[in-house]
């Protein structure tokens, strides 16, 4: 029996009790869908567009631009001493992912602008005439090529950014996996297809789409398999982190909206859809995106919610 | 370079928060928070329970996650024993910091930097004890240089049986207890 009397027990000063709110799983989400646009984008930007102009590719980074900057601003909402968020690019602090994030950030932006502007909106054409001379000049295989690359490798470092930023945090046991960059990475891959899927103005793109989401509903259930046979394996106190999944306070929304209703579901319905058995519908890709950002809420709100168990003589500590 | 740590007494500490109160005296720590704190942990079975009063604060690590984690260098090592600050002027309040810290030493202050224990550094540098030290009634507080094999900390942490929190996690923290 172990019984822990503190001064300390006041959710001002213990952080356990509160640490992040909800803008870094929105900030996290919305990074992550970004990331999984840039990756789309370049790859159709390498097989040469198959949807020609009318592409969703084209389409994407113009969103991915305005998804960027919600995510940006929640980030910047969270912060404590927001004048001082200038700092960030004044230094780079190699061992710190959020000095990583925050430069790789400062890259994404004008490429993703490059890219929309591989097939600008013809109103911008209309009022801006430089841009459409811009938009023949990036047409070009040389710097289609480049931007093809560009977004894909961006787009992976911003996807498992969104992870690492969780997993390099090790006194939260839950967030203490290498299982978390791939996991939001393919989380992130899986948002932009469904969303894709649901924009795309070519059906066949479209269908595409629903059939990449499948690949990465798949890959992202196996990873998230991988990270609680991981910790329900592992130490005690990689135990009692995946405990808050397993019985714990955190396994209904878990196990129900991120699982359940945001993967096993829309999985079910996109793979019923690409073998024709029913039509297409927009509930699965709206369910891969409500999940996508459950999970986040989800793996933020739990891993700060774990922490260190004492295994040493006396009781205690953390 | 010195590197500073802590050895407390849980055998003479009664719990009574002078250091606590001095603490938030000395370095005008706002009210609700504080950058010390008294843990009472009672373990064991009846009728054979112990219990261990202790006066905890940042651990001062060797390996310190919040330093690595910091994404403006605020969080940083002092040349002076290696002590773990923060740069109020260079923090932006991510709370990086704060998750990172198997401890739960760090709160944001309300001008929005992440705040902590700081060893009292300014008065160590001026030949002084830190606060909490200075004032403890049972004297069961002691800083010193844990490199240093004299100093009074290294000849206590030699000579009696001691044990850190955590040390599971890996950071190597730098405030040992005496048991």
């Amino acid at each position: 029996m172990t019984e822990i009397v503190s001064t300390r027990a006041n959710p001002l000063v213990d952080p356990s009790l509160h640490v992040w709110g909800p803008e870094i799983p929105i900030y996290l989400f919305l990074g992550g869908w970004v990331a999984g646009m840039m990756v789309l984008s370049g790859l159709f930007l390498r097989r040469g567009r198959p949807g020609g102009r009318r592409s969703v590719c084209c389409r994407l980074p113009l969103y991915g631009l305005t998804l960027l900057t919600g995510g940006m601003l929640a980030l910047f909402l969270d912060l404590e001493h927001k004048l001082y968020v200038w700092r960030l690019y004044v230094t780079w602090q190699p061992l710190s992912p959020m000095s990583w994030g925050a430069w790789i950030l400062v890259l994404v932006y004008p490429a993703l602008l490059a890219t929309a502007l591989v097939d600008p909106p013809g109103m911008l054409v209309t009022r801006v005439p430089a841009v459409a001379a811009v938009s023949t000049w990036l047409a070009r295989p040389g710097p289609m090529r480049f931007l093809a690359w560009t977004n894909l490798t961006l787009g992976m470092a911003l996807g498992f950014y969104t992870g690492i930023l969780l997993s390099a945090l090790g006194a939260r046991p839950l967030w203490s996996s290498a299982l978390l960059g791939p996991l939001f990475l393919a989380s992130g891959l899986s948002a932009a297809a469904a969303f894709a899927h649901l924009v795309a103005p070519d059906r066949e793109e479209s269908r595409t789409m629903a059939r990449a989401d499948n690949a990465f509903l798949t890959i992202e259930l196996g990873l998230i398999a991988l990270l609680v046979i991981g910790l329900a394996t592992a130490g005690e106190s990689q135990r009692a982190a995946a405990a808050l999944v397993l019985g714990g306070p955190y396994t209904a929304v878990f196990w129900v909206l991120v699982v359940g209703l945001g993967i096993a579901v829309p999985l079910l319905i996109q793979g019923l859809a690409v073998s024709h058995r029913i039509a297409h519908t927009p509930l699965a890709p709206v369910l891969v995106l409500l999940g996508g950002l459950a999970l986040r809420f989800v793996i933020v709100s739990a891993g700060q919610a774990s922490h260190w168990v004492r295994t040493s003589s006396l009781a205690g500590g953390g | 370079m010195s590197r500073y740590g802590m050895a407390i007494d849980t055998k003479r500490c009664v719990g009574c928060m002078d250091c606590v109160v001095a603490c938030k005296v000395e370095n005008q720590v706002p009210e609700g928070f504080c950058r010390d704190w008294i843990t009472q942990a009672l373990s064991g079975v009846y009728p054979t329970l112990s219990t261990e009063i202790r006066s905890e604060r940042c651990n001062h690590c060797d390996r310190p996650p919040c330093v690595d984690c910091c994404p403006t260098g605020a969080s940083h090592l002092h040349d002076r024993g290696a002590v773990v600050l923060v740069d109020a002027k260079l923090c932006i309040g991510c709370k990086a910091c704060l998750a990172s810290c198997p401890y739960g030493a760090r709160f944001i202050h309300p001008q929005g930097y992440a705040d902590k224990c700081t060893f009292c550094i300014h008065r160590v540098e001026e030949g002084l004890e830190p606060a909490c030290v200075a004032v403890c009634p049972t004297r069961c507080m002691h800083l010193g240089d844990l490199d240093d094999p004299n100093s009074e900390v290294s000849r206590l942490l030699a000579s009696r049986k001691s044990h850190s929190l955590l040390p599971e996690a890996g950071t190597g923290p730098r405030i040992h207890y005496l048991e």
